[in-house]
């Protein structure tokens, strides 16, 4: 292990701007469309900030309101990092650009698809994931998930719940036509669809916080 | 032995009622751990390449480059170049190397660094083009199956005599429709992905597959790996989606248990989403060319028709036994064929064949409706004394039941007739379908301790149909326990044998086995409560957390209590089940079910919307009511997405899968699925037949319903599923869409 490049933590042969420009381009893009972050702002400002990778650089992620350590190269994907390093698996890889909204996190409190934001862009931003909605304080999203059965097979459940929780925290007083309207950012195959609508409408009812 | 049976309709704790599926608060926030979640120490990162091209040899594979990618491990190969029969690929994506390494990124760039030399051959992707696929030598040979009322005489020639009776009986019909219907191939999808996770610990192998069938896959690991099954442990907590494709091991699981083992490292290989859909399982399409005839009113007295269609390489086709589907008018010709093409091999998908059977013929008995200007649902009911499965009066009473939900009279209008608001027009449209449903041999172990704590354990696995509740909720109910005091311990091989989950035949069995544990568990209980309280162990009940002489509540002792009485050791019984000719008390088989759409269909953008869906349901006694909902709904939308939204679309001139990814393959969404009405139909002639599945019932009639709906609203039918925007306007042009 010593000799592989995935303990090596010094500055490899390779550009960040360059890396930006390059192969990791659209990934960049993605997270800078997501709100700039000091890593990619810094790169685009000034020559003096260090380089990352091409093998493992120690980070820092502030996780669930946590400071977590972790090890990412510069194209790992949060959602990578959440499920392989941290255990946090609430998150799912379904699509490979966001379009099935499984992965879904916060992201300085904005909805995110962890896919499509790289590892080394969060830090220094609050990432926030399903799981702490969980925990003995059991959100009022997820319990009216449990009481309207919003779910079968489950994959889609979570990135669902976080989608619910960010929309209604937007319009607390949501009514059935607006919740069709604005929840088509989540797939799920089972067809849950009608159960996550008698969610939604649990928790308008019940007062967002429940 | 004890009399196993339910208690009577109306009388139980538990059985029947609204239930919090238990492992439900794990699902919604991350906590429930599915295969792919699955992260172990030192854990290893697969990535399969898939072939790019649908017809090819491989002629060599390079992956001198591939190794020296930083962070790549080992380099597992699924084809043999040098090996004539094995190098030849039939299908795009199929696999050809996978590379396990330190990150998704390096396993990534390992796979892009492989170099593959192809020999590319001549494909064949678009069955749908008949006359293309003889052309191409595409064609199997016809499968003809004859029935008619009358028979040759004895010495007239049976060719002869059917194309002359068939002929009379046209001419003898006060309506012949003749239609061309077809519905496309779709993909399992399964947001969670094929594969698994394994690891060695010496000898002995654990898998965590994410499989429908937790007590038989492994052997499918132990055999490839020259060892036998007793070393293996397949393990699934949750998975992510099966829908029938995920019985197997699969060549990319023991690859996976293969590199495991040779780096001593575990190993997670899991499919990315564009070989998923390519290669881990589809439905075939089916199409057909049809005549039909029918007396003055809609009653069908004689079908015809032509049918073809895909599973893949080896042809298979939608079973030309089912058509028409359900109904069985009194003379029939039916032939299929099948089409041999360069596409991903089929795997079971949620009722096999009845989706689409349903689609294409129940679509030609509504066009008799249209063609006589009746009403659709007249003509449906008109139809039911030549159900198939004896179930005319239960097709009825769902009928008369689905029609007040909708409204059907009031709305009812012939087809093509209804009034517009702008370019939008409305319409309705009905199918019925069946399925067995019935229970498989299986068993599990009920365990009470003597503090009363209470679990299960049965090799099955919950697909999300709520099984864990299911078995929690029969325990519970025989005990007189609330259902929090049932622990249920599911998902490893190494527990009691269980049935795999596909065909509906879950409920059924997993019901059977814990109600016959429990029932011989309380039996042994109640022995030994009514040897301390002086009574027939017989004349007590178990209800509310006790047990007492049934009608003197207070002549009794706690549930805690009577588990006392057993001493040290806990009490293990096994529950066992297998079907035999003599009805069980417990379960039974064979189910109806009736649907009905109502969709608006714009004339200006060719776009269809749902507006109300009703579906009507028996399935014998339920347990669990909420989540039997939950799957009616679930089937009526993934009935709505094979009927408006998804199918596998091949591009003819490359034979590639052009919308193998999520942003590609379309689905609906939870703005297009409009209003669902459900309706459990449960009378006591239904609760009496004991537990029956119900997984794929209500997936089956959606396509035709709502192409009917579809076929009212314009007047014209959109003959081929899903109903794009594109369709309705070929439909609405009269283009003609057979080559």
């Amino acid at each position: 292990m010593k000799d592989s490049p995935y303990t090596n933590t010094s500055r490899g042969g390779f550009n960040r701007r360059e890396f930006l420009r390059g192969s990791g381009a659209a990934a960049a893009a993605t997270a800078l469309a997501n709100g700039a972050t000091a890593v990619a702002e810094a790169a685009e400002s000034s020559d003096t900030i260090p380089l990352y990778g091409p093998g493992l650089t120690k980070i820092t992620l502030n996780v669930n309101g946590q400071d977590r350590q972790v090890q990412v190269e510069p194209r790992m994907s949060l959602l990578e990092v959440l499920r392989n390093q941290l255990q946090l698996t609430g998150a799912k890889p379904v699509s490979v650009d966001g379009s099935s909204g499984a992965s879904s996190v916060w992201i300085d409190d904005k909805l995110a698809s962890a896919n499509t934001v790289l590892a080394l862009t969060c830090v220094g931003r609050k990432v926030r994931t399903v799981e702490s909605l969980g925990g003995h304080k059991l959100d009022a999203v997820p319990t009216a998930f449990l009481h309207e059965d919003g779910m079968q097979c489950g994959f889609c459940t979570p990135g669902f719940v976080v989608a619910v929780r960010a929309f209604l925290d937007k319009y607390p007083n949501a009514t059935e036509a607006e919740i069709r309207q604005g929840l088509n950012g989540n797939l799920c195959r089972c067809g849950t669809y009608a159960n996550v609508i008698q969610a939604c409408l649990e928790v308008v009812k019940g007062g967002v916080r429940g | 032995m004890a009399e196993y049976s339910w208690p009577k309709q109306g009388t139980a704790a538990l059985l029947g009622s609204e239930q919090d599926r238990i492992d439900g608060v794990d699902k919604a926030t991350g906590a429930a751990k599915y295969s792919y979640d699955v992260v172990l120490d030192r854990m290893l990162i697969a990535k399969a390449l898939g072939c790019p091209h649908a017809h090819c040899k491989v002629k060599s594979i390079d992956v001198s480059a591939a190794k020296k990618v930083p962070g790549v491990v080992s380099i597992h190969l699924f084809i043999d170049p040098k090996d004539e029969k094995k190098s030849e690929i039939k299908w795009q994506g199929d696999p050809i190397a996978c590379v396990a390494a330190e990150t998704e990124g390096a396993a990534a760039e390992g796979v892009a660094a492989i170099e593959v030399a192809y020999e590319v051959l001549e494909h064949f992707v678009n069955e749908e083009f008949l006359a293309a696929a003889e052309r191409a030598g595409r064609v199997g040979k016809a499968g003809v199956n004859v029935e008619l009322e009358n028979e040759p005489s004895e010495n007239e020639d049976e060719d002869a005599f059917v194309e002359k009776e068939l002929k009379r009986l046209y001419d003898e019909s006060a309506a012949v429709v003749e239609g061309y219907y077809g519905i496309h191939a779709i993909t399992h999808m399964c947001l969670e992905p094929h594969g698994s996770t394994c690891a060695w610990q010496g000898d002995k192998l654990t898998a965590h597959l994410s499989t429908q069938s937790v007590s038989g896959t492994a052997g499918q690991f132990a055999s490839p790996l020259s060892m036998t099954a007793d070393d293996v442990t397949v393990h699934c907590d949750f998975i992510g989606g099966g829908f029938g494709s995920k019985f197997q091991a699969d060549e990319w699981g023991v690859a996976c248990a293969k590199i495991a083992k040779e780096t001593g490292r575990p190993v997670k290989l899991m499919l990315d989403r564009d070989l998923e859909l390519k290669v881990a399982g589809c439905r075939p399409s089916g199409f057909v060319k049809v005549k039909v005839g029918a007396d003055k009113d809609g009653v069908v007295k004689v079908w015809d028709s032509t049918q073809w269609g895909t599973g893949g390489d080896r042809g298979a086709a939608v079973d030309e036994k089912q058509i028409p589907y359900v109904f069985n008018p009194p003379n029939r010709r039916r032939s299929a064929v099948r089409v041999s093409t360069n596409t991903g091999p089929t795997r079971a998908w949620r009722a096999p064949n009845h989706p689409q059977a349903c689609a294409i013929s129940q679509t030609a008995y509504d066009d008799v409706a249209a063609k006589l200007g009746i009403d659709s649902y007249d003509v449906f009911l008109r139809n039911l004394p030549s159900v198939a499965n004896k179930k005319a009066d239960v097709y009825a009473a769902e009928m008369e039941i689905a029609a007040k939900l909708m409204d059907w009279k009031a709305k009812w209008h012939p087809h093509g007739k209804g009034p517009a608001e702008g370019s939008i027009v409305s319409g309705l449209g009905m199918a019925i379908h069946t399925w067995g449903g019935g229970a498989v041999a299986g068993s599990c172990t009920v365990k009470v301790h003597p503090d009363g704590g209470v679990e299960t354990f049965a090799g099955s696995q919950d697909l999300g149909t709520g099984t864990r509740t299911v078995m929690a909720m029969v325990v519970a109910e025989t005990f007189g326990l609330p259902l929090s005091a049932v622990k249920v311990n599911i998902g490893s091989s190494k527990y009691p044998q269980a049935n795999p989950s596909g065909g509906s035949i879950t409920v059924g069995s997993v019901s059977e086995t814990h109600r016959r544990a429990s029932q011989d568990a309380l039996a042994k209980i109640t022995a030994l409560v009514g040897e301390k309280l002086g009574v027939d162990g017989a004349a007590l009940v178990a209800r509310d957390g006790r047990i007492y002489v049934d009608g003197s509540p207070d002549k009794g002792v706690t549930w805690a209590q009577a588990c006392s009485l057993l001493g040290m050791n806990a009490l293990e019984v096994r529950g066992e089940y297998a079907p035999s000719s003599k009805r069980s008390p417990l379960s039974s088989s064979g189910v109806g079910g009736v649907q009905m759409a109502e969709v608006a269909v714009d004339r200006a953008t060719g776009v269809v919307k749902m507006k109300k869906f009703v579906a009507v349901q028996d399935m014998g006694l339920v347990i669990n009511r909420q989540t039997a909902k939950s799957q009616m709904y679930g089937g009526v939308i993934m009935g709505i997405a094979y009927a408006l939204f998804e199918e596998r679309i091949m591009d003819p001139a490359t034979g590639g899968f052009v919308n193998s990814q999520i942003a590609d393959y379309r689905l609906p969404r939870l703005g297009d699925i409009g209003e669902i009405v459900l309706e459990i139909y449960e009378p006591e002639s239904e609760y009496s037949r004991g537990v029956v599945g119900l997984g794929e019932p209500p997936v089956i009639s959606p396509g035709a319903a709502i192409s009917n709906a579809v076929a009212n609203a314009l007047g014209v039918r959109v003959p081929v599923l899903p109903i794009t925007p594109m369709r309705v306007f070929d439909a609405l042009e009269r283009v003609p869409k057979m080559a």
